[in-house]
């Protein structure tokens, strides 16, 4: 179910979020309107968490993460790690990763089984990340754009890309992918993808300039609409109980 | 990997556009046209309306602040100017196209329809059309009101006089100036006693055909002005200005006595001398020497002198016997034969001249020739009088005369004829000098015939009306000298293109 909103009137609601199977990540705004929007839709599923990263409030492009783990900049402060490592659940693995390329949102897309990096990681923070996020991770460019964590979002179910991009990248992404992509926009044209929206398994939060033929490719390519949260906590929560015990 | 770089080729895929859904190629808006059409509007902001003053008696458009543009409607200096209007609004677009779209005439509206592109939303270029929309107020421009006011306003005049008994000069000037339509900004031509006068509107043309009659005539002039109104506060002035042209007296086939300093100026050229041909430069030529000279205007203005006899005094003489005494002579682009002649007076058979003549190459026994009468003639000249030992010939043959062979054409139409400028005449003037007048004009008309160097400055046009008439093949050996047809012009009729064939077959 694709929800429209704003944070404090800007329609970049993945620069303000970061929304991942297990948690959700939310910025401190001036009003509560935007974490309540969270709070509405995930309370009962998944932990809803404020939290600023670096003293900033850009925390969806500056931290990375899936189920298994977030990793955080090097500028984030000792107080917010410990913040975050307190609030996520246990088997989410907190790591704060020294990368020259700080803002992580923007250089790694992930899901729960495979990652897309910028091309110029270090080789120590790819393998942290095979390492931390659990997944296999790829060096791709997005219709010519090193920064592929701003020009697609991706879940485990499906991904929307840079409208630029050509037919035989799409096909070639979704080969390494392993999920069907579209190419599209979101907030009324704009071409990155990331900062517009924020998306899980069964859920994904648009602004709100957001046009109903773009939440129409949404819904369908990330397979919204026959989605239900608990159906896909439940199963987590069964592989989870398996392993415990 | 082979070694050269293997390129993926790339198609573009197709995304849907972001507001209406429909399939596109992706583009920096990401929105389909139509869409980005409705969402924006490069041409908010432009103006839609227009208002233009057209004056109605020219036909002309206001150019602020003051100058007026004459043009058709649906022409290209028209669109420029609409176009032109607009300035300041196309200075935030780009324009690609602009047209007209057709009105009514009687509208008083001009509707032009502009195409114009504009980059919207990051990075798109968007093209739109739009009309827009000319009022036109009618507002006399300031020339034609002027003219409204006083039709007969003249600004600059050029007074043309040359102090002379006869006409021959303006009939000539008349039609030098048509054939390079020197006059055509003359407002008004008027013919005066001795001379005409020009008005015009502007002082730069009433120069200007100064100008050109310094260098068809040896002319010299003085210009004057008079004040007509003054704007104290604008510090401007209205004048009239006056030009005053006097051509020199001097003639063509004129006898000269030349005064003693200019005859030694001259390199000692025989004080009786001839002028043969009048330009801006007047060539003289002694007949008995057959020595040819040119004098500037400047030059003959310093010593004005007048001539002795004119071509009005000119008598016929009877040729009775030709001696040619040297062989011919080119002078001066001119064939000349020295001879000596017997000839005598038609008039007076008694008495017989022996004289020297440099037309020995066109007189034959049995011819008539004009020539000046000295003998006969009663001079009452101050230079005359300055030679103390001076022999002056008794008779200086100027031309053949063609008198006899003329009688038998009397009252034939010629083949070609000549256009006039639109002149006022002297109404004060009676009946004889209109006789005068048309005499004189038909004397012209034969001395163009005579001489093929005359036409050659001139445009002499196809009459129409003239049939060939069965007594031309009734003739003597020896024609009377005409234009030959191939140096004739056809007339315009409808003012189109000339067909003109103005080959000189000389």
């Amino acid at each position: 179910m694709a929800t429209r909103l704003q944070f404090e009137n800007s329609c970049d609601v993945g620069v303000f979020s970061k929304l991942t199977n297990a948690y959700c990540l939310v910025a401190i705004g001036g009003s509560e309107n935007f974490y309540s929007t969270f709070e509405s839709e995930l309370a009962d599923v998944i932990p809803v968490v404020k939290t600023s990263i670096a003293g900033t409030r850009i925390i969806g492009r500056l931290c990375a993460g899936n189920k298994n783990g977030l990793l955080v900049p090097h500028n984030t402060t000792d107080q917010e790690l410990q913040h975050l490592r307190n609030s996520l659940p246990d088997q989410v693995v907190v790591r704060r990763i020294e990368e020259k390329l700080s803002a992580l949102g923007n250089c790694i897309a992930c899901n729960d089984h495979v990652a897309l990096t910028h091309t110029d990681l270090d080789k120590e923070t790819e393998e942290i990340i095979a390492d931390v996020l659990g997944v296999e991770v790829f060096r791709q460019t997005i219709a010519g754009n090193i920064l592929v964590g701003s020009y697609c979002a991706f879940s485990n179910r499906g991904g929307l890309v840079h409208p630029h991009t050509s037919i035989e990248d799409l096909d070639e992404l979704s080969t390494l992918l392993q999920v069907p992509l579209v190419a599209g926009t979101i907030n009324r044209g704009s071409e990155v993808i990331a900062a517009g929206m924020t998306v899980n398994d069964w859920t994904a939060f648009c602004g709100s300039d957001t046009t109903a033929t773009e939440l129409s490719v949404i819904e369908s390519v990330f397979k919204l609409r026959e989605a239900q949260p608990s159906a896909i906590v439940d199963e987590m929560r069964k592989s989870l109980i398996d392993t415990c015990v | 990997m082979a070694a050269n770089m293997f390129v993926v080729p790339q198609t573009k895929g197709s995304v849907l556009c972001c507001k209406c859904g429909i399939l596109m190629a992706p583009n920096p808006a990401n929105m389909c046209v139509t869409c980005l059409r409705s969402e924006v509007d490069i041409t908010e902001g432009l103006r839609k309306h227009a208002t233009i003053m057209h004056c109605p008696e020219c036909d002309s458009y206001l150019q602020p602040p003051r100058t007026w543009l004459k043009a058709q409607l649906e022409s290209k200096e028209l669109l420029t100017y609409c176009v032109k209007r607009l300035e300041t609004d196309l200075k935030k677009v780009r324009l690609v196209n602009a047209e007209f779209i057709w009105t009514e005439p009687h509208s008083k509206r001009i509707k032009v329809k502009l195409k114009v592109q504009k980059e919207v939303l990051n990075g798109a270029i968007l093209e739109q059309s739009y009309v827009v929309e000319y009022v036109l107020q009618d507002h006399m421009c300031e020339s034609c009101t002027r003219f409204q006011a006083n039709p007969d306003q003249w600004v600059a005049s050029v007074q043309l006089r040359q102090r002379v008994s006869h006409r021959r000069t303006f009939f000539y000037l008349e039609q030098l100036i048509l054939k390079h339509d020197a006059a055509v900004h003359a407002i008004k031509i008027k013919q005066m006693d001795q001379g005409i006068d020009f008005f015009f509107a502007n002082k730069s043309h009433a120069s200007k055909f100064v100008e050109f009659l310094d260098k068809v005539a040896p002319t010299k002039r003085r210009e004057s002005k008079q004040l007509v109104s003054h704007d104290p506060k604008n510090n401007s002035y209205n004048y009239k200005y006056t030009f005053s042209v006097e051509i020199s007296p001097i003639c063509r086939e004129d006898l000269i006595c030349l005064p003693p300093r200019v005859a030694v100026s001259l390199g000692n050229l025989g004080p009786l001398v001839i002028c043969t041909k009048v330009t801006n430069n007047i060539a003289l030529l002694d007949p008995l020497t057959l020595r040819q000279c040119f004098l500037d205007p400047d030059q003959y203005w310093r010593y004005s002198f007048k001539s002795l006899l004119g071509s009005r005094q000119l008598v016929e003489y009877d040729v009775f016997n030709v001696e040619v005494g040297s062989p011919e002579f080119n002078v001066g682009g001119s064939k000349y034969v020295m001879a000596d002649v017997e000839v005598a007076r038609v008039t007076d058979y008694g008495k017989l001249f022996y004289v020297r003549t440099h037309l020995g190459h066109i007189l034959k026994p049995g011819d008539r020739a004009l020539g000046y009468d000295p003998y006969g003639a009663n001079n009452n000249d101050n230079e005359l009088d300055k030679y103390q030992n001076l022999v002056i010939p008794e008779v200086i043959l100027i031309k053949k005369s063609y008198e006899e062979k003329r009688q038998k054409k009397r009252g034939e139409p010629r083949p070609w004829k000549l256009k006039s400028l639109d002149m006022e005449l002297d109404e004060s003037k009676g009946r004889g000098y209109e006789e005068k007048m048309n005499t004189e004009y038909e004397e012209f008309l034969r001395d163009l015939e005579e001489n093929p160097e005359l036409r050659f400055n001139l445009s002499l046009y196809r009459n129409k009306d003239y049939q060939p008439s069965e007594m031309a093949s009734v003739s003597d050996g020896d024609d009377v000298p005409s234009v030959p047809l191939e140096e004739l012009l056809a007339d315009l009729e409808l003012s189109e293109e000339e067909d003109g064939d103005d080959s000189m077959k000389d």
